[in-house]
């Protein structure tokens, strides 16, 4: 600190006042905007497959598209919540395929009204998360192995409770509206794409502008830390898997209209779909960063890759092979992002 | 042990911040009752002895600072003074009320607030929400409520506050994320907030264990702003510069009980480590400063 030192900075001080390089600066730019990276490959993914495959920007290619992707989007929601605590939930399609046979047997074979069935299988949904939650978080243990564990729990009672068969509900039933379409010109919405929307919205919301969103990234990003700070670190957690749950009995409203009742081995790839859209999307495994958003952006990532593949016509192989791809990416992006300095 | 009552700290160097308690009838009633006070402080582990009957007082506005070697029942001191852990013997009195702490919240609720050495903020949210990170300052109304919505605004203006109240330039933007901090600039964040919520005690396990010796310097600054304030300040610490630098008395804890309490004005620092090795003993003129 004496006046020469001034006069002529050490190469240390140069180092230390130098402008970040390009590359540095991108690093901080997507370490405040978890979900820009994400967009970034949406947009250039609809531009690619809008060159290469001729029907792909047509607006009934893109409705259908998210049509399909309304279950997964729904699913995803919940499993950001899970994610964001360092948590995992390898059980969450199942316990969608449960909850929707729940309400599509209860009105098909019990009678039950459409209305009561839907709760009832909403109420089952919570109860699975508030399974999983009270294992993880009063039991501690790890939330792999819990839902590892329920996965094949809920495979089984789903198995058992709908002996195999698939449940095919009545066209004009309640529980079906989440299928039906509203048409604007030639862009068609179902109502169970409304629906997931809202989710993102109601979720995304809470996150970012209530103490209980502030709470959750906190455990997620350090759980001893928030304990310490005086956040009830278990019961956040616990929320989350119960908040899930809901998100859960959502999504299995949205299948049933989708395929038109139940069907009790359609959950396997929606596990797994549900965490590569929370991957791309740019939400960190190790917790405490990440935004719904950007889920919705990797769950349409995964939908615009696989229509836009087949809509070119390549072998459907490689649709798997692309989505393999990118969750790597993804994740490698993202351990990128978290080594930024200041 | 001898009762804390029996003794009177004779302070020679009378400032401000060390209460004067021999002229009872002259001084301000503010000083003259320990903030913190802790008497026969017991804990065991099993047939371990962590704490064979400590006592410790705390003034308001001064910095007290506990040092002994490994094993001398520092941490296990400070975290009954916390909530972390609860004595199997032993009262608390906070302003002179009996208090019992069965958790670190209960501690915090009656105005301890305790920075730990690593785990003191979450890195991935910025220094306003960390800052306020348990205690946000929500909406007015159904929002805040009932929707528990945050006031963000309130949250980074009543932090940025705080910050330049603190004197505190290192810290330039609210709204970046901690990791992108340095470990200074880290547990600088951690000890501004002990002082935000009016809080009368702060606790500071070992605050400049990883820092370099600009950081601690800002730091140990940042301490002695807080004791200005009237707070009374906890500083553990094996650093014995720091220690004489910052504290006005030094508590030494040696083989789970108090070796005495010295003050830096009368004591050199191999003096200390005499004590807390065993080599010396404190003399019962000093022995008074308890």
């Amino acid at each position: 600190m004496s006046p020469t030192a001034t006069e002529s900075p050490s190469s240390a001080d140069q180092l230390a006042s130098r402008k970040h390089t390009p590359i540095e600066r991108v690093q901080h730019i997507l370490h405040r905007n978890p979900a820009l990276s994400p967009l970034l490959v949406l947009v250039l993914a609809v531009i690619v497959f809008g060159i290469v495959a001729d029907n792909f920007l047509r607006p009934e290619a893109l409705s259908l598209m998210v049509q399909q992707m309304a279950v997964v989007g729904a699913l995803a929601v919940g499993q950001t919540l899970i994610i964001l605590t360092a948590g995992v939930d390898l059980s969450i399609g199942m316990a969608m395929v449960l909850a929707s046979l729940v309400m599509a047997k209860l009105n098909a074979d019990q009678g039950v009204p459409g209305f009561i069935a839907l709760l009832i299988g909403i109420v089952v949904a919570i109860l699975t998360g508030l399974l999983n939650g009270i294992l993880v978080t009063r039991i501690n243990l790890p939330p792999f192995i819990v839902t590892l564990g329920t996965f094949s729990i809920f495979t089984a009672i789903s198995l058992l409770y709908a002996q195999g068969q698939t449940v095919t509900l009545d066209p004009d039933a309640f529980l079906l509206v989440t299928g039906k379409t509203i048409s604007i010109g030639s862009v068609s919405v179902t109502w169970g794409v409304l629906l997931m929307l809202l989710l993102y919205l109601v979720v995304g919301f809470a996150l970012s502008y209530t103490a209980w969103g502030r709470h959750l990234y906190a455990t997620g990003d350090d759980a001893e830390a928030s304990d310490l700070a005086g956040i009830d670190t278990k019961r956040v957690r616990l929320s989350a898997y119960v908040v899930a749950g809901i998100a859960v009995g959502i999504a299995a409203w949205i299948v049933c209209g989708r395929v038109g009742g139940a069907d009790p081995n359609a959950g396997l790839n929606y596990n797994l779909l549900s965490i590569t859209a929370v991957v791309i999307g740019g939400t960190s495994l190790f917790g405490g960063r990440g935004l719904v958003v950007g889920t919705l952006i990797g769950a349409l990532i995964v939908q615009v890759f696989q229509s836009g593949l087949a809509l070119a016509g390549v072998d459907p192989n490689y649709q798997v092979l692309a989505t393999g791809i990118l969750v790597i990416l993804a994740v490698s992006v993202d351990q990128w992002i978290r080594r930024v300095k200041a | 042990m001898s009762t804390a009552a029996a003794s009177e700290p004779t302070s020679s160097d009378a400032s401000a911040t060390q209460p004067d308690r021999s002229g009872r009838a002259t001084t301000t009633s503010a000083t003259e009752t320990p903030v913190l006070e802790a008497t026969g402080l017991v804990k065991m582990f099993g047939r371990v002895v962590g704490l064979r009957g400590v006592d410790v007082r705390l003034f308001p506005g001064e910095v007290l600072a506990v040092i002994g070697d490994n094993g001398a029942g520092k941490s296990t001191l400070i975290k009954c003074l916390s909530g972390a852990m609860i004595p199997d013997e032993g009262t608390l009195k906070v302003d002179g009320q009996d208090v019992r702490f069965r958790a670190t919240q209960d501690a915090r609720v009656a105005g301890i607030e305790t920075v730990y050495q690593t785990l003191a903020v979450a890195p991935a949210l910025d220094i306003a929400s960390n800052l306020y990170l348990a205690r946000e300052i929500r909406r007015p109304g159904f929002a805040g409520s009932v929707l528990r919505m945050l006031d963000t605004k309130a949250m980074r203006k009543h932090a940025s506050e705080h910050i330049a109240d603190l004197g505190i330039t290192t810290l330039q933007n609210i709204d970046q994320a901690v990791e992108t901090l340095s470990g200074g600039q880290r547990q600088i964040v951690a000890v501004a907030r002990t002082g935000a919520f009016g809080s009368k005690v702060v606790i500071l396990d070992e605050p400049t264990a990883a820092l370099g010796v600009r950081e601690t310097a800002q730091v140990l600054r940042l301490v002695r702003d807080l004791r200005d304030r009237g707070l009374g300040v906890i500083l553990i610490s094996h650093n014995m510069p720091n220690v004489f630098e910052t504290a006005d008395r030094i508590h030494i804890q040696r083989l789970g009980g108090s070796a005495g309490v010295i003050s830096p004005k009368t004591h050199t620092m191999q003096d200390a480590v005499a004590i807390m090795t065993g080599a010396a003993t404190v003399d019962e003129q000093d022995q008074t400063l308890r």
